[in-house]
């Protein structure tokens, strides 16, 4: 994770942010310390920060630096310039603690975790908005894994990681109308229990969310219809209120890369 | 027609990307053939497909490669063009691309762009500041201009079948003299109707033939009525029917009587004498000596002719450009807008004219010899239609489907 210290909407790059609504930065330092605390105190996670750096407000949303494959990283090509900035950083990061960072083709975007996310021995794939399809190809090489790419068809749901959460081996939430009709098909096949929510919650984030054995940490305001959904698969919610976050587009999911 | 070949690997079945494209190509109106599939035998095998996708544009084409690259497909064979420099005037350099009659585009800097001006046997000269590209006979190739050279990066667009059944197609393209004539001329002079009213030129080549076989009046009566948007001749077809304005003969024959007429033999000298006399055939028209006839018809309608000159050439006249390179310019001038070629007993200028014709020009020859038609054909004119006929009955018959 890393910390909201410079954390800023600096830029519009996705429909959430709006460079006229900033968020309160006293109390995005608050909430983000509240989930550092329920991950690290409440669900014993071991949490690794990383340096805060001026110039990269969006650096806080770490998942979407690259994807962590045991001691091998895949660095992210990011679509936007502005977040382009962020790859240096991340790499250099990296490599430092000791992994294999690795580097896809230049003309190919790819987003990590915001894009990919692994579904059991598969790793879902979502494209068009910031990653592209064309990279699947090399994921699945450099992963010796199966990857669907899934093409995601709502602006406000640009990253995989905002409308879709694996969360178990056949379990995963998702909001289906932020796929195409391939997608949907691909996901129907692939996951055997998929929980569809509605476009309230899904547009407050819900699919944004940190999966941990029978643990949920997901974004505050999920409607109470969900809640017993996911009660009812015996899942224990921790709710967090992301709601500065949510001004850039992200919420827990975004804020925390799995290594 | 347009196509391209993409390549799409991965694991395209189970992600349903394969699926999706072939319905994407479908959706947007185009075609596809399976040239390579091999599906992966394990779940993390990858797959993978090469398409080629035909659309009935280009710009469907570009429509149909810009969704399916964001599905992964990549076209093959994506280089830019070569360009090397002329190192002296009027010669290509070694490897330069000979092109075809077929709809060219060079790939210059990441972009398709059509090549002006399409002739066969030419080569391709870019403007490296505009990327614009047009053929460039080898006479006028200057010292240092840019020519494409090799293969890659050029693509020719084959023609596209005509989706309802016009004379073009009907006829095809054998020669043959036991086809239904009548037919053929009234499919044809609804052809010439449909160019008409589409603003296309009619480009008509004739021998002196059409003079000595007397159809030189529905000739006449083609240019008078507009029918004709240009005329490339010799010197024989312009002395012909100047002779046949003046005296009444062709070649000494008199054209009413099909009989050699007295002293007929020095008629198209002394033709050929009375209009260098008053400078030009357009000045004889003017001063009145020049009263009827094709060549009268192209002055008074101001159709554009051009006379290219040969090596028996009486006289010539005035007119006639014996520089033979000038008269290739001459006739390439008229070339641009022509939708439809009509070929005389004629072989020279024929052949000449299908030289510079793009293939996307209609052209029909007409000759009584089926060798002329054949070695148009055989030339590389491929496009050309043939119709074994004497000019006479041909040209009677199409002012009469033309009701003139």
């Amino acid at each position: 994770m890393c910390p909201p210290t410079y954390y800023t909407v600096a830029y519009e790059i996705n429909p959430w942010m709006h460079v006229t609504q900033q968020p309160n930065h006293a109390r995005a330092v608050r909430q983000w310390r509240a989930l550092h605390h329920l991950l690290t105190r409440t669900l014993r996670v071991t949490v690794w920060l990383l340096r805060a750096r001026p110039g990269v407000p969006d650096l806080v949303f770490t998942a979407n630096a690259g994807l962590a494959w045991g001691r091998t990283f895949i660095r992210s090509n990011f679509r936007h310039p502005q977040r382009q900035r962020e790859e240096p950083v991340m790499e250099r990061h990296f490599r430092q603690a000791g992994y294999r960072v690795l580097t896809l083709p230049r003309r190919h975007n790819f987003e990590g975790e915001g894009d990919a996310l692994w579904m059991g021995g598969t790793l879902v794939l979502g494209f068009r908005f910031r990653s592209d399809a064309a990279v699947h190809e090399q994921l699945a090489r450099l992963l010796a894994a199966e990857v669907l790419p899934v093409e995601l068809v709502d602006r406000r749901f640009y990253h995989l990681d905002t409308c879709f959460a694996p969360l178990g081996p056949k379990t995963a939430l998702w909001y289906p109308r932020a796929f195409d009709r391939y997608g949907r098909r691909v996901l129907e096949n692939l996951v055997p229990d998929l929980v569809a929510v509605s476009e309230a919650d899904a547009t407050r984030f819900v699919c944004n969310a940190i999966a941990l054995g029978q643990d949920l940490v997901l974004p505050a305001g999920g409607s109470a219809r969900l809640k017993r959904q996911l009660g009812r698969r015996r899942i224990a919610l921790h709710e967090v209120d992301l709601s500065e976050f949510l001004k850039a587009g992200g919420a827990a999911k975004c804020l925390v890369l799995r290594l | 027609m347009a196509s391209q070949t993409v390549a799409v690997r991965g694991h395209i079945i189970d992600s349903l990307i394969l699926p999706k494209i072939l319905d994407e190509i479908m959706d947007l109106n185009g075609t596809f053939d399976i040239l390579e599939l091999s599906v992966g035998k394990r779940k993390t095998d990858p797959s993978a497909v090469r398409l080629r996708i035909d659309a009935r544009t280009a710009k469907q084409l570009e429509l149909i490669l810009r969704r399916l690259a964001r599905l992964g497909a990549v076209p093959l064979d994506q280089h830019d063009v070569r360009l090397m420099r002329a190192a002296k005037d009027g010669v290509f350099p070694a490897t330069f691309y000979s092109t075809t009659n077929l709809p060219t585009e060079i790939r210059f800097r990441g972009r398709w762009r059509p090549v002006q001006r399409i002739e066969m046997d030419c080569g391709i000269l870019v403007n490296p500041r505009t990327g614009q590209a047009r053929c460039l006979p080898i006479t006028h190739v200057h010292r240092g201009d840019w020519i494409v050279c090799g293969r890659s990066g050029v693509r020719v667009t084959p023609l596209e079948r005509a989706r309802d059944p016009d004379v073009f197609q009907f006829m095809g393209s054998a020669v043959s003299s036991e086809k239904p004539k009548t037919q053929l001329i009234h499919r044809l002079a609804q052809e010439m109707r449909v160019m008409k009213r589409a603003g296309r030129k009619i480009l008509i080549v004739a021998g002196p033939a059409v003079v000595h076989t007397g159809s030189g009046p529905y000739l006449e009566r083609l240019i008078r009525r507009g029918y004709v948007d240009a005329l490339f001749a010799g010197n024989g077809l312009a002395t012909h029917d100047i002779e046949s304005a003046l005296y009444g003969t062709s070649l000494g024959v008199s054209l009413d009587r099909g009989m050699p007429s007295k002293d007929g033999h020095d008629h198209h000298m002394r033709a050929i004498n009375a209009i260098r006399d008053l400078g030009s055939i357009r000045q004889a028209v003017r001063r009145g000596v020049l009263r009827r006839g094709i060549m009268h018809a192209c002055v008074t309608r101001e159709v554009p002719f051009v006379l290219g000159g040969s090596v028996r050439d009486d006289g010539p006249l005035p007119e006639v450009i014996t520089d033979t390179l000038r008269a290739q310019d001459a006739m390439r001038e008229h070339i641009p807008g022509v939708g439809m070629a009509i070929m005389l007993a004629s072989t020279l200028h024929a052949i000449a004219t299908g030289n510079i014709l793009p293939a996307t020009v209609k052209t029909v020859c007409v000759d009584i010899n089926p060798a002329v038609v054949t070695k148009l054909t055989d030339r590389g004119t491929f496009q050309s239609i043939g119709m074994v006929s004497d000019t006479e009955s041909f040209l009677r018959e199409l002012t009469r489907a033309l009701h003139l």
